[in-house]
């Protein structure tokens, strides 16, 4: 893709974050800080091209490390806001 | 304009689907009652993207990724069960680090090997716009690793909370950010191992310095900030591969962070750029001497009397602190709510935005304890109910209560947003001694008025005196 138009994606993607956040309930603000941790792990991808990508074994062994950091992130920052969301409860009547 | 390899457009989609799943995670938290399926369509949407990764890639060997995947899994899911919720900012900062460092690690292997991803001609010459890409991600990455590092140890207490103070900090730091973006400049000229390592050897070595400084009370902001940084090396990275999902997601995250920063900014009343040159709280321990000096008449009162008020009240409203968190006073705290509902007192929580250690802490302390969240109350929507209640319960807080932040200009913490506590009939405020003063070291005029009855005590030992009262009561 060119760059412009990876750029107006990106543009367009601030101000979604922008509006959405700001629709955030502050009684949730821990929980979307461990599950914007969780999806920002989504260099995944990047860390998963590396690894799978024959040529340089530095550039693999790299890439092997970021897929076991980025794992990490993705199921810990997911497992725990479970945990987080699943606390709240409302009142029972 | 270079070649580009012809883009699989199911691909394409696979992963647009996933960056808009990753939108609907984050729309899900409006509410309490959607967040689950929002946290699920987060999940979703990693799924998506690195299955559509793993089949359209050729893998040299699998066994070696997914073997990758499961030893992170397991350590993740291990830390994500066993921390306790208190340690929640400590957690968050580790998880940035491993983000920053994750995306320093995908930006050298890009580097070492470009053809691979697809940014570079046959002769390994890596195009410029990619090489900016690049610079900027990796340093964006190695800042966010090492200033997570430090907001961590902070948090975890290895390092004191206290602020560092270099001399010339700042124009050291101003020097390095100059030598990072001058670097990444000349590595559009020139793509030396030389001029790479140096710009990320800077940026971890500045990521250090931007944070030493910065004082324990401001420990949101940072870990906020920090999550901000997380999101950018994202998008960084998602621009050098082309890949929309971690665009959007880095544009997501980026602007959480900040708008984070920001709430919290506010609710101190502290500015952006006070916080980054940091210092807070090193010089204010002179300051707290000039109060205490006149010796002012205060009202002691006991876990029975406190007990006997609430339970002829009609309204209550508990004011928690972090506090009466480190006392792990939450749960008997609820339970001392149950008992007065019982009795027929309506109970209320009133949370102020920096009552916890990072944005939300104190509701999710709460949200633990079984405390239902349609009885906790932000700020601005509890304010004004403080002149028709009968009883202000503050337990653990202390600054965030202090009305000389809306008269006393000269008060460090002037203008920051505080509870009207002082408004209710009577406040029962929660303290270890007299002698102690909040984080910004003022005395709060709350203690001496003649509606305030101090308990003084551990905050748990006190609510559980509280509730044995309460039940004795009873009978």
């Amino acid at each position: 893709m060119d760059f412009i138009a990876i750029f107006s994606i990106f543009i367009l993607a601030c101000f979604v974050g922008y509006f959405v956040v700001w629709s955030v309930t502050p009684a949730l603000h821990t929980p979307l800080m461990s599950v914007t941790n969780a999806i920002s792990s989504v260099i995944i991808v990047g860390a998963l091209i590396a690894s799978a990508a024959s040529g340089s074994a530095a550039s693999k062994w790299l890439g092997l490390a970021a897929v076991v950091m980025a794992s990490i992130n993705i199921f810990g920052g997911f497992a725990v806001t479970e945990r987080m969301l699943a606390m709240y409860k409302k009142k029972q009547r | 304009m270079h070649e580009v390899a012809a883009v699989n457009p199911w691909e394409a989609l696979a992963y647009l689907v996933s960056g808009v799943l990753f939108i609907l995670a984050l729309r899900g938290l409006s509410s309490p009652a959607s967040s689950r399926r929002g946290n699920r369509y987060g999940m979703a949407g990693m799924a998506i993207a690195v299955v559509t990764t793993l089949v359209t890639h050729e893998l040299a060997n699998p066994i070696e990724v997914l073997g990758a995947i499961a030893i992170g899994a397991v350590i993740g899911v291990v830390m994500a069960r066993k921390i306790a919720m208190t340690a929640m900012p400590q957690l968050v900062a580790a998880f940035h680090s491993l983000v920053g460092l994750a995306a320093v690690a995908v930006a050298a292997a890009a580097y070492l090997n470009p053809i691979a991803f697809g940014i570079a001609d046959a002769s390994g010459q890596i195009f410029t716009v990619s090489r900016v890409e690049m610079g900027l991600g990796i340093a964006i990455g190695a800042i966010t690793f090492s200033g997570s590092v430090i907001a961590f140890l902070k948090l975890n207490g290895n390092m004191s909370g206290a602020p560092i103070m270099l001399p010339l900090r700042h124009l050291i730091n101003l020097g390095t950010l100059a030598g990072i973006l001058g670097l990444v400049a000349y590595f559009t000229m020139d793509q030396s191992p030389w001029v790479f390592w140096t710009v990320t050897g800077l940026s971890f070595v500045i990521g250090f310095l931007l944070i030493i400084p910065i004082g324990g009370a401001d420990m949101p902001v940072v870990v906020s900030m920090l999550n901000s940084y997380s999101g950018w090396a994202a998008a960084a990275m998602g621009f050098t591969l082309g890949n929309t999902a971690m665009i959007i997601t880095g544009a997501l995250v980026g602007a959480s962070g900040a708008i984070l920063s920001y709430i919290m900014c506010k609710a101190m009343n502290r500015s952006f750029i006070s916080v980054i040159a940091g210092g807070f709280g090193a010089d204010d321990a002179g300051a707290a001497g000039g109060g205490s000096k006149e010796q002012r008449p205060w009202k002691p009162g006991s876990a029975d009397d406190a007990a006997f008020l609430m339970s002829q009240a009609e309204n209550v409203i508990i004011v928690p602190g972090y506090g009466m968190a480190v006392a792990q006073a939450q749960h008997a705290l609820r339970e001392m709510a149950d008992l007065l509902k019982k009795e027929g007192v309506n109970v209320k929580y009133a949370i102020h935005p920096v009552a916890g250690r990072m944005p939300g802490h104190m509701n999710v302390l709460l949200a633990e304890a079984n405390v239902p969240y349609d009885e906790v109350f932000e700020l601005e929507d509890i304010n004004n109910e403080f002149a028709q209640c009968d009883v202000a319960f503050v337990i653990g807080a202390n600054d965030v209560t202090n009305p000389s932040a809306k008269t006393d200009k000269s008060s460090p913490i002037y203008g920051m947003p505080v509870l009207d506590v002082e408004k209710a009939k009577t406040v029962l405020f929660v303290k270890r001694s007299m002698g102690g003063v909040g984080y910004a070291g003022v005395d709060n005029d709350v203690f001496y008025m003649d509606q305030t009855m101090m308990l003084l005590g551990d905050a748990k030992k006190m609510a559980d005196d509280i509730v044995k009262a309460l039940n004795g009561g009873g009978h």
